[in-house]
Protein backbone atom coordinates (compact mmCIF):
# COMPACT_ATOMS: atom_id res chain seq x y z
CA UNK A 1 0.00 0.00 0.00
CA UNK A 2 1.38 3.52 -1.17
CA UNK A 3 1.87 5.49 1.75
CA UNK A 4 -0.52 8.76 2.16
CA UNK A 5 1.92 11.76 1.54
CA UNK A 6 -0.94 14.17 2.21
CA UNK A 7 -1.51 12.13 5.72
CA UNK A 8 -0.65 14.69 8.93
CA UNK A 9 3.02 14.32 10.16
CA UNK A 10 3.72 15.71 14.10
CA UNK A 11 7.56 17.06 14.37
CA UNK A 12 8.23 17.38 18.06
CA UNK A 13 11.18 19.17 19.60
CA UNK A 14 11.70 22.15 21.74
CA UNK A 15 14.50 23.82 19.00
CA UNK A 16 12.84 25.99 16.54
CA UNK A 17 16.26 25.82 14.12
CA UNK A 18 15.74 21.83 14.37
CA UNK A 19 11.90 21.78 13.76
CA UNK A 20 12.55 23.93 10.33
CA UNK A 21 15.59 21.17 9.30
CA UNK A 22 12.88 18.79 9.61
CA UNK A 23 9.90 20.57 8.15
CA UNK A 24 11.76 21.32 4.67
CA UNK A 25 13.54 17.85 5.11
CA UNK A 26 10.10 16.46 5.07
CA UNK A 27 8.95 18.68 2.42
CA UNK A 28 11.41 17.77 0.06
CA UNK A 29 10.14 14.20 1.00
CA UNK A 30 7.06 15.44 -0.50
CA UNK A 31 4.84 15.30 2.50
CA UNK A 32 2.11 18.01 2.16
CA UNK A 33 0.94 18.36 6.15
CA UNK A 34 3.11 19.02 8.08
CA UNK A 35 2.71 19.95 12.32
CA UNK A 36 4.82 20.83 14.70
CA UNK A 37 4.57 21.24 18.59
CA UNK A 38 7.81 22.22 20.84
CA UNK A 39 7.30 19.82 23.80
CA UNK A 40 5.34 16.11 24.62
CA UNK A 41 2.39 17.81 26.40
CA UNK A 42 1.99 20.23 23.25
CA UNK A 43 2.54 17.40 21.15
CA UNK A 44 -0.32 15.39 23.21
CA UNK A 45 -2.70 17.97 22.49
CA UNK A 46 -2.26 17.61 19.08
CA UNK A 47 -2.00 14.60 18.62
CA UNK A 48 -6.49 14.35 20.26
CA UNK A 49 -7.35 16.94 18.03
CA UNK A 50 -7.09 15.41 14.67
CA UNK A 51 -5.75 12.01 13.22
CA UNK A 52 -1.90 11.70 11.99
CA UNK A 53 0.04 9.59 10.15
CA UNK A 54 3.63 9.72 11.94
CA UNK A 55 5.29 10.90 14.72
CA UNK A 56 8.86 12.63 14.58
CA UNK A 57 10.07 13.38 18.10
CA UNK A 58 13.32 14.35 20.07
CA UNK A 59 13.64 13.21 23.40
CA UNK A 60 15.69 15.89 25.71
CA UNK A 61 12.63 18.49 25.83
CA UNK A 62 11.15 20.21 28.83
CA UNK A 63 8.18 19.68 30.51
CA UNK A 64 7.06 16.77 28.50
CA UNK A 65 10.08 14.82 27.01
CA UNK A 66 10.04 12.44 24.00
CA UNK A 67 10.23 9.29 26.39
CA UNK A 68 7.09 9.74 28.33
CA UNK A 69 5.05 11.25 24.77
CA UNK A 70 6.15 7.80 23.60
CA UNK A 71 4.92 5.84 26.57
CA UNK A 72 1.51 8.45 26.14
CA UNK A 73 1.02 7.60 22.55
CA UNK A 74 1.48 3.87 23.51
CA UNK A 75 -0.89 3.81 26.28
CA UNK A 76 -3.77 5.68 24.32
CA UNK A 77 -5.77 3.36 22.52
CA UNK A 78 -6.78 5.90 20.19
CA UNK A 79 -3.32 6.83 19.34
CA UNK A 80 -1.26 3.66 19.96
CA UNK A 81 -0.94 2.95 16.32
CA UNK A 82 0.50 5.82 15.20
CA UNK A 83 4.47 5.12 13.75
CA UNK A 84 6.75 6.68 16.37
CA UNK A 85 10.19 8.00 15.30
CA UNK A 86 12.37 9.29 17.94
CA UNK A 87 15.43 11.82 16.70
CA UNK A 88 17.59 12.58 18.85
CA UNK A 89 21.72 12.93 19.86
CA UNK A 90 20.86 10.60 23.27
CA UNK A 91 22.82 8.09 21.90
CA UNK A 92 23.64 5.62 24.60
CA UNK A 93 22.34 2.14 24.23
CA UNK A 94 20.39 2.40 27.16
CA UNK A 95 17.87 5.23 25.71
CA UNK A 96 17.72 3.17 22.59
CA UNK A 97 16.84 0.20 24.63
CA UNK A 98 14.54 1.76 26.54
CA UNK A 99 12.81 3.41 23.46
CA UNK A 100 12.38 -0.15 21.97
CA UNK A 101 10.65 -1.12 25.21
CA UNK A 102 8.63 1.60 25.17
CA UNK A 103 7.39 0.85 21.77
CA UNK A 104 9.07 2.82 19.33
CA UNK A 105 9.07 2.58 15.72
CA UNK A 106 12.18 3.64 14.60
CA UNK A 107 15.15 5.83 16.40
CA UNK A 108 17.61 8.04 14.65
CA UNK A 109 20.50 9.52 15.88
CA UNK A 110 21.54 13.35 15.43
CA UNK A 111 23.12 14.55 13.50
CA UNK A 112 21.26 12.91 10.88
CA UNK A 113 21.21 13.34 6.96
CA UNK A 114 18.29 13.36 4.93
CA UNK A 115 19.00 9.62 2.94
CA UNK A 116 18.83 7.98 6.83
CA UNK A 117 15.96 10.35 7.41
CA UNK A 118 14.40 8.43 3.94
CA UNK A 119 15.66 5.34 4.80
CA UNK A 120 14.10 5.08 8.71
CA UNK A 121 10.99 6.29 7.13
CA UNK A 122 10.42 4.08 4.20
CA UNK A 123 11.30 1.75 7.23
CA UNK A 124 8.40 2.22 9.18
CA UNK A 125 6.03 3.25 6.31
CA UNK A 126 6.45 1.11 3.82
CA UNK A 127 8.12 2.86 0.18
CA UNK A 128 7.50 6.14 -0.99
CA UNK B 1 42.45 19.08 81.06
CA UNK B 2 45.56 16.98 81.17
CA UNK B 3 43.63 13.96 82.61
CA UNK B 4 39.94 13.56 83.65
CA UNK B 5 36.42 14.56 81.91
CA UNK B 6 36.16 17.10 79.26
CA UNK B 7 35.77 20.12 80.43
CA UNK B 8 31.92 21.32 80.29
CA UNK B 9 31.84 24.21 78.25
CA UNK B 10 33.89 22.73 75.44
CA UNK B 11 31.17 19.57 75.87
CA UNK B 12 28.39 22.08 75.45
CA UNK B 13 30.17 23.70 72.07
CA UNK B 14 30.92 20.20 70.70
CA UNK B 15 27.39 18.74 71.14
CA UNK B 16 25.75 22.05 69.55
CA UNK B 17 28.41 21.57 66.80
CA UNK B 18 27.52 18.19 66.12
CA UNK B 19 23.71 19.30 65.87
CA UNK B 20 24.17 21.95 63.17
CA UNK B 21 22.65 20.58 59.80
CA UNK B 22 24.17 19.53 56.66
CA UNK B 23 26.60 17.63 58.00
CA UNK B 24 29.31 19.65 57.27
CA UNK B 25 31.04 22.14 60.53
CA UNK B 26 32.50 25.63 59.85
CA UNK B 27 36.89 25.91 59.54
CA UNK B 28 36.01 29.14 62.10
CA UNK B 29 34.55 26.36 64.51
CA UNK B 30 37.68 23.71 64.43
CA UNK B 31 39.36 25.70 64.93
CA UNK B 32 37.44 27.57 67.65
CA UNK B 33 37.48 24.23 69.07
CA UNK B 34 41.14 23.37 68.82
CA UNK B 35 41.06 26.69 70.44
CA UNK B 36 39.23 25.65 73.44
CA UNK B 37 41.11 22.39 73.92
CA UNK B 38 44.65 24.05 73.99
CA UNK B 39 43.15 26.32 76.44
CA UNK B 40 41.89 23.70 78.75
CA UNK B 41 44.79 21.59 78.79
CA UNK B 42 46.45 22.92 82.01
CA UNK B 43 48.09 21.71 85.36
CA UNK B 44 50.84 18.25 85.13
CA UNK B 45 50.75 17.01 81.52
CA UNK B 46 51.85 13.49 80.93
CA UNK B 47 54.37 12.63 77.48
CA UNK B 48 50.31 11.93 75.98
CA UNK B 49 49.12 15.08 76.69
CA UNK B 50 51.96 16.69 75.40
CA UNK B 51 51.82 14.88 72.36
CA UNK B 52 48.18 15.69 71.76
CA UNK B 53 49.33 19.56 72.60
CA UNK B 54 51.96 19.52 69.63
CA UNK B 55 49.77 17.81 66.92
CA UNK B 56 46.56 19.54 68.05
CA UNK B 57 49.42 23.04 67.80
CA UNK B 58 49.87 21.83 64.02
CA UNK B 59 46.67 21.23 63.25
CA UNK B 60 45.71 24.99 64.41
CA UNK B 61 48.65 26.07 62.37
CA UNK B 62 47.66 24.47 59.40
CA UNK B 63 44.07 25.67 59.64
CA UNK B 64 44.83 29.41 60.11
CA UNK B 65 47.52 28.79 57.20
CA UNK B 66 44.62 26.91 54.78
CA UNK B 67 42.07 30.12 55.53
CA UNK B 68 44.39 32.70 54.02
CA UNK B 69 45.50 30.37 51.09
CA UNK B 70 41.70 29.33 50.26
CA UNK B 71 40.87 33.25 50.78
CA UNK B 72 43.45 34.11 48.82
CA UNK B 73 41.73 32.20 46.23
CA UNK B 74 39.40 34.76 46.26
CA UNK B 75 36.43 32.42 45.72
CA UNK B 76 34.16 35.60 45.96
CA UNK B 77 35.14 36.31 42.46
CA UNK B 78 35.27 33.28 40.90
CA UNK B 79 31.29 33.31 41.74
CA UNK B 80 30.23 37.41 41.10
CA UNK B 81 32.40 37.70 38.32
CA UNK B 82 33.72 34.52 36.26
CA UNK B 83 30.95 32.18 36.57
CA UNK B 84 28.17 35.09 35.23
CA UNK B 85 30.74 36.03 32.36
CA UNK B 86 31.14 32.41 31.21
CA UNK B 87 27.27 31.97 31.27
CA UNK B 88 26.73 34.73 29.55
CA UNK B 89 29.26 33.86 26.73
CA UNK B 90 27.39 30.72 26.54
CA UNK B 91 24.06 32.32 25.88
CA UNK B 92 25.73 34.44 23.19
CA UNK B 93 27.33 31.60 21.31
CA UNK B 94 23.70 30.07 21.41
CA UNK B 95 22.20 32.95 20.61
CA UNK B 96 24.54 33.88 17.14
CA UNK B 97 24.58 30.41 15.96
CA UNK B 98 20.48 30.39 16.07
CA UNK B 99 20.67 33.65 13.94
CA UNK B 100 23.00 32.35 11.79
CA UNK B 101 21.10 29.25 11.26
CA UNK B 102 18.46 30.64 10.66
CA UNK B 103 19.47 33.18 8.18
CA UNK B 104 21.20 30.42 5.92
CA UNK B 105 17.95 28.50 5.79
CA UNK B 106 15.85 31.92 4.91
CA UNK B 107 18.10 32.31 1.92
CA UNK B 108 17.47 28.24 1.03
CA UNK B 109 13.83 28.94 1.10
CA UNK B 110 14.55 31.91 -1.56
CA UNK B 111 16.69 29.08 -3.40
CA UNK B 112 13.93 26.69 -3.24
CA UNK B 113 11.40 29.23 -5.05
CA UNK B 114 13.47 29.40 -7.91
CA UNK B 115 13.97 26.01 -7.44
CA UNK B 116 10.40 25.54 -8.39
CA UNK B 117 10.49 27.27 -11.82
CA UNK B 118 13.36 25.28 -13.10
CA UNK B 119 12.67 21.48 -14.54
CA UNK B 120 14.92 18.37 -14.79
CA UNK B 121 19.00 18.23 -14.13
CA UNK B 122 19.03 21.65 -12.71
CA UNK B 123 16.56 21.28 -10.01
CA UNK B 124 17.35 18.35 -9.27
CA UNK B 125 21.08 19.71 -8.60
CA UNK B 126 19.71 22.48 -6.57
CA UNK B 127 17.58 20.01 -4.53
CA UNK B 128 20.54 17.90 -3.52
CA UNK B 129 22.19 21.08 -2.53
CA UNK B 130 19.53 22.66 -0.21
CA UNK B 131 19.06 19.44 1.40
CA UNK B 132 22.61 19.43 2.68
CA UNK B 133 22.42 22.93 3.79
CA UNK B 134 19.52 21.79 5.86
CA UNK B 135 21.44 18.45 7.11
CA UNK B 136 24.14 20.58 7.86
CA UNK B 137 22.40 23.29 9.67
CA UNK B 138 21.45 20.48 12.68
CA UNK B 139 24.53 21.46 14.18
CA UNK B 140 22.82 24.25 15.59
CA UNK B 141 21.14 21.82 17.53
CA UNK B 142 23.81 19.76 18.70
CA UNK B 143 26.25 22.73 19.84
CA UNK B 144 23.00 24.09 21.56
CA UNK B 145 22.37 20.86 23.78
CA UNK B 146 26.28 20.68 24.49
CA UNK B 147 26.51 23.68 25.52
CA UNK B 148 23.44 23.37 27.78
CA UNK B 149 25.89 20.73 29.15
CA UNK B 150 28.45 23.52 30.53
CA UNK B 151 25.82 25.50 32.01
CA UNK B 152 24.83 22.84 33.94
CA UNK B 153 28.51 22.12 35.03
CA UNK B 154 29.23 25.85 36.08
CA UNK B 155 26.28 25.71 37.95
CA UNK B 156 27.48 22.91 40.04
CA UNK B 157 30.78 24.83 40.24
CA UNK B 158 28.63 27.68 41.43
CA UNK B 159 26.81 25.62 44.25
CA UNK B 160 30.55 24.10 45.38
CA UNK B 161 31.95 27.88 45.21
CA UNK B 162 29.13 28.80 47.25
CA UNK B 163 29.67 26.74 50.17
CA UNK B 164 33.34 27.05 49.79
CA UNK B 165 31.98 30.95 50.57
CA UNK B 166 29.59 30.18 53.33
CA UNK B 167 32.59 28.07 55.07
CA UNK B 168 34.95 31.01 54.78
CA UNK B 169 33.27 34.05 54.44
CA UNK B 170 34.49 36.04 57.51
CA UNK B 171 37.66 34.98 55.85
CA UNK B 172 37.54 35.74 52.60
CA UNK B 173 35.90 39.57 54.06
CA UNK B 174 39.14 40.08 56.03
CA UNK B 175 41.41 38.50 53.26
CA UNK B 176 39.88 41.62 50.83
CA UNK B 177 39.93 44.08 53.47
CA UNK B 178 43.50 43.75 53.81
CA UNK B 179 44.61 43.03 50.38
CA UNK B 180 42.53 46.04 48.33
CA UNK B 181 42.78 45.87 44.71
CA UNK B 182 45.40 47.99 43.47
CA UNK B 183 44.50 51.14 41.30
CA UNK B 184 46.63 50.83 37.96
CA UNK B 185 49.54 53.45 38.41
CA UNK B 186 48.44 56.55 36.11
CA UNK B 187 51.65 55.87 34.06
CA UNK B 188 50.34 52.34 33.31
CA UNK B 189 46.56 52.96 32.03
CA UNK B 190 47.48 52.83 28.13
CA UNK B 191 46.52 49.32 27.81
CA UNK B 192 49.07 46.47 26.61
CA UNK B 193 48.53 44.52 23.86
CA UNK B 194 47.28 42.14 25.95
CA UNK B 195 44.85 44.47 27.39
CA UNK B 196 43.12 44.59 24.16
CA UNK B 197 42.66 41.22 23.56
CA UNK B 198 38.84 41.40 24.55
CA UNK B 199 37.96 38.96 21.99
CA UNK B 200 34.19 39.11 20.55
CA UNK B 201 32.02 41.08 22.42
CA UNK B 202 28.42 40.58 24.34
CA UNK B 203 25.47 41.82 22.11
CA UNK B 204 24.27 44.78 24.71
CA UNK B 205 27.93 45.86 25.84
CA UNK B 206 29.01 45.68 22.28
CA UNK B 207 29.37 49.24 20.81
CA UNK B 208 27.44 49.49 17.53
CA UNK B 209 29.08 50.81 14.41
CA UNK B 210 27.40 54.30 14.51
CA UNK B 211 28.91 54.28 17.66
CA UNK B 212 32.80 53.46 16.51
CA UNK B 213 32.11 56.26 13.77
CA UNK B 214 31.28 58.37 16.33
CA UNK B 215 34.20 57.69 18.00
CA UNK B 216 36.58 57.81 15.20
CA UNK B 217 34.43 61.02 14.08
CA UNK B 218 35.50 62.98 17.54
CA UNK B 219 39.33 62.63 16.80
CA UNK B 220 38.60 64.68 13.47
Amino acid sequence: MAVDLNMNVLIVDDYQTMLRILRNLLRQLNFKNIDEASDGSEALKKLRAKPFGLIISDWNMEPMTGIQLLREVRADEKLKHIPFVMITAESKSENVIAAKEAGVSNYIVKPFNAETLKGKLISVLGDF
Amino acid sequence: MATGSIDPELAARLKEIGMEPGGTVKIEEIGEVVDAILSTMQGDLTAVDVKLYEELEGLQRFIVEAKTDIAALRPDEVKEEFLPKAADELDAIVEATAEATNAIMDAVSEIEDVMGKLKGKNAEQLMNATTKIYEACGFQDITGQRITKVVGALQHIEEKVDALLNAFGDEISKYKAANPKKEAPVEAQTPTDQDLLHGPQLKEKAMSQDDIDALLSSFD
